[in-house]
């Protein structure tokens, strides 16, 4: 089993544009941008929706399903201290291009494979509640 | 095809010039540069008072300690050059958009002879301790300094390095076309064959398959010789306009297209096509100007920063079909010097030196200019290379470049 992610975690700076998303995971949820007039989820966050220039534009939960675009097994110690993590690449269940940089955890690499079903799950550090993704429940230890 | 005659036809690369290349050489950037500046303008038969433009990749301020350069007033004051045409900055198609922007103000008349440079001291950088990596700005509560604009989406799951966005595009290539490390390793093998002939190259001694899966991983599955080597060294053109090619003292490289596109998203993690990214558009848009095709091109200088950026390359630029480049490489002779496609022909980045794309453009001329010593190219019937290939950049940046030996 590798490490859930590096030794020390690199935060976000919380400005207003993106508060929302790093503090969604308080009460469990991730959450995104959507365009209340075409529906499209948003990511990074923008004043108006990319795909119809809509400025209707609100914070919406999504289920926190995703599905493996790609990974890595981070081996060298960028980050002094760091054991093996595995980054991801993952692509939430309601719309495939909106895409997260993750951490998987759960799982060891050897099990680890394109397209499996993940779900998230979320790491708090200081007022940052950071995104990782494990095995969706049950499919896989 | 465009039906007017694209604007960089204009320009010929006219002079090249390099400073020392190195490990730690311990020189300051501006002092290799003016080696490499004074090199380039003495080789296209001119002088100082000749040049009128200038230009560099990528300016003022830019990324970690040794990486950005001189900026063009540093080197415009300490050549005491007369401009009416200077251009620095990192955003564009790749390293290599100065010297596309020299190539557009050459074409519209606003300089006549441009000095275009690339510099980096990252190896002497890092050697004394003074690379602080990703520099963040603060605003946390602790110690640890937050990070904002693209870097928030990746720093904090340890995706600190190109390495790790690479590694998860040579996994996805893996995961779709069967790539294997057996045929990726072929690109580093060639490049250390290469360097092997070139007496300025960073890494000379002989590697084999075995050496190159042996050493220790760095991001799955890119190992330690799927990296390019951090060197100190500048690089150097003049880019005139094509008027002046005959009086040139050494033949000059004419630009017969660049590659300019970025049509998917501008980011390494939410571009649409994980394989290829911007390489993609770029090699497209070259392509869409030039009655030039990839079976033209006799050698090919494309940029390995990392193992599987000239791998994706040889796909965009259509040496071969898309998904294919394993094959393609396999046993590396498609990629020798006497193979089909002559490839990083000094050694590329990963075993000539990290000179960031500029080392790539040089070579091309080298070989156009049949200077290449004993690595240099030549095609079958015995002739000389007359069309080069040239890319820079990986991910969401990239910039390609054919060269010609002769106009059109």
């Amino acid at each position: 089993m590798t490490a859930d992610g590096p030794s020390i975690r690199l935060l976000p700076r919380l400005e207003p544009d993106n508060e929302f998303f790093w503090t969604s995971g308080a009460d469990g949820r991730l959450r995104f941008l959507r365009c209340q007039d075409c529906r499209s989820f948003i990511h990074p966050p923008y004043p108006r929706c990319p795909f119809c220039i809509s400025a209707d534009v609100a914070v919406e939960p999504v289920s926190g399903r995703a599905t493996l675009v790609a990974h890595t097994v981070n081996v060298h110690a960028w980050i002094p201290g760091s054991e093996p993590y595995i980054i991801g690449l993952v692509a939430i269940e309601e719309q495939e291009d909106v895409r997260l940089t993750t951490n998987l955890v759960g799982v060891d690499p050897d099990d680890v494979a394109t397209g499996m079903a993940l779900e998230v799950v979320f790491e708090q550090n200081d007022d940052v509640y950071l995104p990782l993704f494990r095995p969706a429940d049950g499919s896989a230890s | 095809m465009s039906t007017t005659e694209p604007l960089e036809r204009r320009a010929a690369i006219t002079g090249i010039g390099q400073s020392a290349i190195g490990r730690r050489l311990g020189r300051s950037e501006l002092d290799l540069t003016l080696d490499a500046c004074l090199d380039a303008v003495a080789d296209a038969g001119l002088t100082r008072d000749d040049i009128d433009g200038l230009a560099t990749y990528p300016g003022m301020g830019t990324g970690t300690p040794g990486f950005a350069g001189p900026t063009t007033p540093e080197v415009q004051d300490a050549l005491r050059l007369s401009l009416d045409w200077h251009d620095g900055g990192g955003e564009g198609p790749g390293q290599m958009r100065a010297l596309i922007a020299a190539c557009l103000a050459v074409g519209a008349g606003l300089a006549r002879h441009v000095l275009v440079y690339r510099t980096v001291t990252e190896s002497t950088a890092q050697g004394s301790g003074s690379r602080q990596g990703i520099g963040g700005d603060g605003g946390g509560s602790g110690s640890v300094p937050r990070f904002s604009g693209f870097l928030q989406w990746t720093l904090p799951f340890g995706a600190v390095s190109a390495v790790n966005w690479l590694a998860m595009v040579a996994q996805r290539r893996i995961h779709e076309f069967g790539l294997t490390r057996d045929q990726l390793g072929q690109i580093a093998l060639n490049a250390r064959r290469n360097a092997g002939l070139n007496p300025t190259a960073i890494y000379r001694e002989p590697m084999d398959l075995e050496a190159y899966l042996s050493a220790r991983m760095i991001s799955t599955p890119l190992g330690l010789f799927d990296c390019d080597a951090p060197s100190d060294g500048s690089t150097a053109f003049v880019v005139s306009h094509c008027d002046y090619a005959p009086d040139a003292p050494r033949p000059a490289c004419h630009v017969n297209a660049v590659g300019t596109a970025l049509r998917g998203r501008p980011s390494w993690d939410q571009f649409d096509d994980m394989t290829t990214m911007a390489a993609r558009d770029a090699a497209a848009s070259m392509w869409e100007r030039t009655e030039l095709t990839p079976a033209d091109v006799d050698v090919a200088q494309l940029y390995d920063g990392f193992s599987i950026l000239a791998m994706v390359w040889i796909e965009a630029l259509g040496f071969c079909g898309r998904g294919e480049g394993g094959p393609f490489v396999e046993g590396g002779s498609a990629i020798a010097l006497d193979g089909v496609l002559p490839l990083n022909t000094a050694g590329g980045q990963l075993s000539g030196g990290r000179l960031h794309g500029f080392g790539l453009i040089h070579e091309a001329c080298v070989q156009l200019r049949g200077e290449g010593g004993d690595r240099q190219v030549t095609r079958p019937g015995g002739r000389p290379p007359e069309v080069a290939a040239v890319s820079n950049g990986g991910g969401p940046i990239a910039g390609s470049l054919l060269l010609t030996r002769g106009a059109g």
